[in-house]
């Protein structure tokens, strides 16, 4: 019981209630519905992808284009749309150019064996460059009444569409890392790639269906976002990459790879929620909430490193002092 | 075949086709582009390429220990836009201490990445993804979004891009482009012969290693930030004088051509290996191009970014499965000669 209580989730659901309890006095409104769902829609497409890169980073791999292709596949939609192209097919496009774009980053990683990093770097400037290419400088929108309506109101009583699509993606993700085959060959090829090559596993192959499985959730956050804000400009997304990776990171997932609970992540992300819709009601602009969420990602970071190697100076000590008494006694 | 491999590194090869590859791009705009063969295009390419360059100078030593900088964007907005709030303020200040003010502010911002780095334990691409935001955010929040305008600038800053070092025949050779060049050699040879240089290839190559032979690994990650830092308030100055009107997204995005720079100009991203000079000539293609996309009719100039995603990963893909070739061929070589 001590260990759960010690645990990094338990002081995420500490921190959250602090938070919360900070935005309540803020506002007596903070927890009526209306607020809570706000607060939800103005950041769904970053959880729900959140929820994508929680997979990539146990993993041990990083993808830093997930922005970038949230912002070209809700381009291309755009685009489609405004040449005149039935609405369905334009979606099934976005998807596919999430797909892939997912296993071009994937082909790179996992075949050639380039580092994640400078690949998902390269389609990070790549693909919003394509993004741009379609739109140039131009912000279209005049979407589909149903579509709109879809991304900005209630499906399910007062619930949002993304809203849902988020629960439905905690259980999936869920199921799939804690109760899944897949699941544990994410950690076993997060904690030593090597070792999950000699036992068997196909390492390239697991690679390259994560980033695709990456590539269709940007696309999917991608059509959510267009549908939410109504028009879209070669600069939407921009910058989605931070908030991300500091969701998962936060939650308790370790950036070189192996270990990293849902449920952390879960906890994370309403935490971040909670200080951008806080930070938002003592009207602290946009920019100053990505210092914030900077701040917390380093120190997402730094505290478990600070506190890991206080603990091993502890039973350090501890050992050295059991030492001394048995030897003495 | 013997003494060709003795005389070239594989590495120099690679740099000696980028130099074609640059040769190549020109010819290619030049035929495509009217009135491309004009001094003025090169000048305006020198004028990109002298902030690049400083910059890539410091990215290329923090590169080399296996690390990234990818706040240097925030960095040099940052520098920009204090020093040129210092400057309108006080029109009167000598251009020696404005100078100064910018590398001094940079270094302090470098400073904090090496220490969170280095004593923090914070892999490089967390810390400066989050110093990247919060340096933006307090650069916004401390500016009430105020812009600096270049008529409030002193003349000798605004005048400073035009300056001449010297006149060759027709081509003029901008002072800033000169300091550029001159930094870019100071530091090769810094990286070339001198022990912090050298030192700097060690623990990129394997720093575990490095750490047990006893190299100050933090030191060196402390001083390669800091310097790094450093170099981006002096591109910060340089900016302030090519642009003179800064906003507070200046410079937004300037790391991804910088990681471009670096990483096309033959750097690895798993350190260890790179010269300054290959900086540089990556930053040379990466400012030609830039310029030239400009011009070009057929292409809009949105293609940049995507060509420049497409270069990198051309760039880092040759690196790993041809050099790799070219290296197991090279110590074949030797091993046949014992």
């Amino acid at each position: 019981m001590t260990r759960k209580l010690l645990s990094w989730e338990a002081l995420l659901l500490f921190i959250l209630i602090v938070v919360v309890l900070i935005n309540v006095s803020l506002s007596p409104f903070y927890l009526g519905l209306n607020n809570q769902i706000n607060l939800f829609q103005l950041s769904i497409e970053k959880i729900i992808v959140a929820l994508a890169m929680t997979l990539i980073i146990i993993n041990a791999e990083i993808d830093l284009s997930v922005a970038s292709v949230m912002g070209l596949s809700a381009c291309l939609l755009a685009y489609l749309h405004d040449q005149g192209q039935p609405f369905w097919l334009a979606l099934v496009a976005s998807l596919l150019v999430g797909a892939v774009a997912g296993a071009f980053n994937g082909f790179w990683i996992a075949y050639v064996g380039l580092p994640s990093l400078v690949v998902t770097l390269a389609g990070l400037i790549g693909y919003r460059g394509v993004a741009s290419i379609l739109l140039e400088d131009e912000s279209i929108g005049n979407f589909p009444d149903w579509f709109e309506a879809l991304g900005q109101r209630g499906l399910v009583g007062p619930v949002p569409f993304g809203l849902l699509l988020f629960f439905v993606g905690v259980v999936i993700v869920w199921v799939v890392l804690q109760r899944s085959a897949y699941g544990r060959t994410l950690y076993v090829i997060g904690n030593s790639a090597n070792v999950a090559r000699y036992s068997g596993v196909n390492v390239r192959r697991v690679k390259m269906s994560l980033f695709i499985i990456s590539g269709v959730v940007s696309a999917l956050a991608g059509i959510l976002i267009a549908a939410r804000l109504g028009a879209v400009r070669g600069s939407t997304a921009v910058g989605f990459e931070l908030d991300i990776i500091t969701m998962v990171l936060l939650g308790g997932v370790s950036i070189f790879g192996g270990s990293g609970t849902l449920t952390g992540v879960v906890l994370s992300t309403l935490i971040i929620l909670n200080i951008r819709n806080g930070l938002s009601l003592v009207n602290i602009s946009g920019n100053t909430q990505t210092g914030v969420i900077g701040l917390l990602l380093i120190l997402s970071v730094l505290i478990p490193n600070w506190l890991q190697s206080v603990q091993t100076r502890w039973s350090r000590d501890h050992q050295a002092q059991a030492q001394a008494q048995a030897k003495g006694g | 075949m013997n003494t060709v491999r003795r005389a070239i590194r594989p590495e120099q090869i690679r740099e000696l086709i980028l130099v074609l590859i640059i040769f190549g791009a020109i010819l290619f705009f030049g035929s495509q582009i009217e009135n491309y063969y004009q001094p003025r295009t090169f000048t305006r390419i020198a004028s990109s390429l002298a902030i690049l360059a400083v910059v890539a100078v410091g990215q290329t030593m923090v590169v080399l220990m296996r690390n990234i900088d990818l706040s240097v964007g925030s960095i040099v907005g940052f520098t920009a836009y204090f020093v040129g709030r210092a400057v309108v303020a006080n029109n009167e200040m000598s251009p020696a201490v404005v100078v100064l003010l910018a590398i001094v502010m940079g270094a302090g911002l470098g400073l904090v990445n090496g220490l969170v780095i280095a004593y923090g334990r914070v892999p490089a691409i967390i810390t400066t993804l989050g110093t990247l935001a919060i340096y933006r955010s307090i650069l916004v929040q401390f500016s009430d979004a105020q812009t600096i305008i270049t008529s409030a600038l002193p003349e000798w800053l605004v005048n400073l891009p035009q300056v001449d070092a010297f006149v060759v025949g027709e081509v003029e050779v901008k002072l800033i482009v000169l300091v550029a060049i001159v930094i870019v050699l100071i530091f090769q040879l810094v990286v070339a012969y001198l022990p912090w240089g050298r030192r700097l290839y060690a623990i990129g190559s394997n720093p575990d290693a490095a750490a047990m032979t006893g190299l100050p690994v933090r030191r060196m990650t402390i001083s390669a930030y800091t310097l790094c830092g450093a170099l981006s308030g002096l591109a910060g100055f340089l900016f302030l004088a090519r642009f003179g009107t800064i906003t507070v997204v200046a410079a937004q995005g300037l790391e991804l051509q910088v990681v471009a720079a670096v990483v096309v100009g033959g750097v690895n991203t798993f350190g260890g290996s790179g010269t300054m000079l290959g900086a540089l000539l990556g930053a040379v293609l990466i400012a030609t191009l830039e310029q030239s996309l400009l011009r070009w009719r057929v292409v809009s100039e949105f293609w940049r970014d995507a060509l420049l995603g497409l270069l990198i990963l051309l760039a880092v893909a040759t690196d790993s499965v041809v050099l790799a070739r070219l290296r197991l061929l090279w110590a074949r070589g030797e091993i046949e000669q014992l």
